[in-house]
């Protein structure tokens, strides 16, 4: 099992002080290639900081954080920027689509920030879409698409160009369930067709029994996992 | 009653039929069966009739009173009063007598189970679509009570510690 993220005796602080607020305290986790794992727990637990962290959108205030096998410690800002590029992808709750471009730009846009030739991207952009399951009216606008579909051209965006690591913050927050089902099996599929590693925040358990394995976070502190029993999983795989 | 309502039967293949109904959730014992069908005879419920071959199993088919106590079944609702006892509810609320962190610790290990056994019956959906009807709706029973189950752990969690921090 090759590890995709690895958390070692993280530690998170924000504010200083009496004003000091612990997030994480001492979250040691590891997540493999191809693995799809939820994260549970109640407000505030700590469970968007695991994923900027993760996806090295801040820093640890100790501890080691590692994508890939890099620690991301010890990596400057263009590094950092690089590793958000072409390693990790990220889903927000909020979409973040740009509504003046089209399916198929906002999907090509990561790439062609990275220089990638358009050519190419473009046929990346269409393989990723086709993916997760859109074929037709790439030439729309995000607001043509139903809430469901944004979230998919937004998954395609988060992946495009072989991330490795997908982080899915309340993807399916905005959408009612049928549309919810939809996204979270797109997102439990990606791991076996594209062995990208998958880490949901969700705070609804009909989404997270679909993952490999559940992380429950109590007060920034990891207190259990579940995981389908194996003699289920060996039936189905 | 329900399925004498659609032609009588006898014991054997009643109690095959509620398994097939009921996605063979409740196997039965057939011993069960005739006990019932005592009983409801004995009430004048339902009464016993030739099999359709002239065999010698007897059949069971409903009187006048079976099809009207039928027909009042179907629509009272289910709402016992007061409701039956839930033994993750009397878990979580005993384990409250030994103190709030042995409550969480309840709660914790409760939940990662009710979630093993979603990620099961998730595992069951993916690998095919169930054989029929009924074993679907069972099925999606089975899965919304377990989901309502783990939402009332959260609120019972939030509550703990909300009640933890107010005592800091």
């Amino acid at each position: 099992m090759t590890a995709m993220l690895e958390f070692d005796d993280v530690v998170k602080s924000f504010g200083q002080g009496l004003t000091e607020v612990r997030a994480l305290r001492g979250v040691t986790l590891t997540v493999a290639e191809g693995e799809f794992v939820a994260v549970m727990g109640p407000s505030g637990c700590g469970k968007s900081t695991l994923l900027h962290l993760a996806g090295a959108l801040e820093t640890p205030s100790a501890g080691s954080v590692r994508v890939g096998g890099r620690e991301l410690a010890g990596l400057g800002a263009a590094e950092r920027s690089e590793l958000r590029r072409n390693d990790v992808g990220y889903v927000f709750q909020r979409l973040n689509l740009i509504p003046s471009l089209t399916a198929i730009e906002n999907v090509m846009l990561p790439l062609e920030l990275a220089g990638e030739s358009h050519r190419s991207v473009q046929q990346m952009a269409v393989a990723v879409l086709h993916t997760v399951g859109l074929d037709q009216r790439l030439d729309r606008y995000p607001d043509d698409f139903s809430g469901g579909q944004q979230q998919r051209i937004a998954i395609a965006r988060a992946i495009v160009g072989h991330r490795r690591l997908l982080l899915a913050d309340e993807p399916t927050g905005s959408l009612d369930t049928a549309s919810g089902d939809e996204v979270i099996e797109l997102l439990a599929a990606l791991p076996q067709e594209q062995g990208t590693a998958v880490v949901l925040v969700t705070h609804e358990p009909r989404f997270a029994s679909w993952a490999d394995r559940v992380i429950f976070l109590r007060d920034g502190r990891v207190v259990d996992e579940a995981l389908a029993a194996p003699a289920t999983q060996a039936v189905v795989r | 009653m329900a399925l004498l309502a659609e032609q009588p039967r006898n014991g054997h293949q009643l109690k095959l039929e509620f398994e097939s109904t009921t996605g063979g959730v409740w196997p039965l014992n057939v011993g069960q069966v005739y006990t019932t069908l005592e009983r409801l005879e004995r009430d004048g419920l339902v009464s016993r009739t030739a099999g359709p071959d002239d065999t010698a199993q007897k059949h069971y088919e409903l009187t006048a009173a079976g099809r009207e106590a039928l027909a009042a079944w179907w629509s009272l609702v289910p709402a016992d009063e007061p409701p039956p006892r839930d033994e993750l509810m009397l878990k979580v609320l005993f384990a409250m007598g030994r103190g709030p962190e042995h409550a969480l610790a309840v709660i914790t290990a409760q939940r990662s189970a009710l979630l093993s056994l979603l990620q099961q019956h998730r595992r069951a959906q993916r690998a095919g679509p169930a054989p029929d009807i009924s074993t679907a709706m069972v099925r999606d029973a089975l899965v919304v009570r377990a989901e309502a189950d783990l939402r009332w752990l959260d609120l019972c969690e939030a509550r703990l510690t909300e009640r933890k921090g107010t005592a800091r």
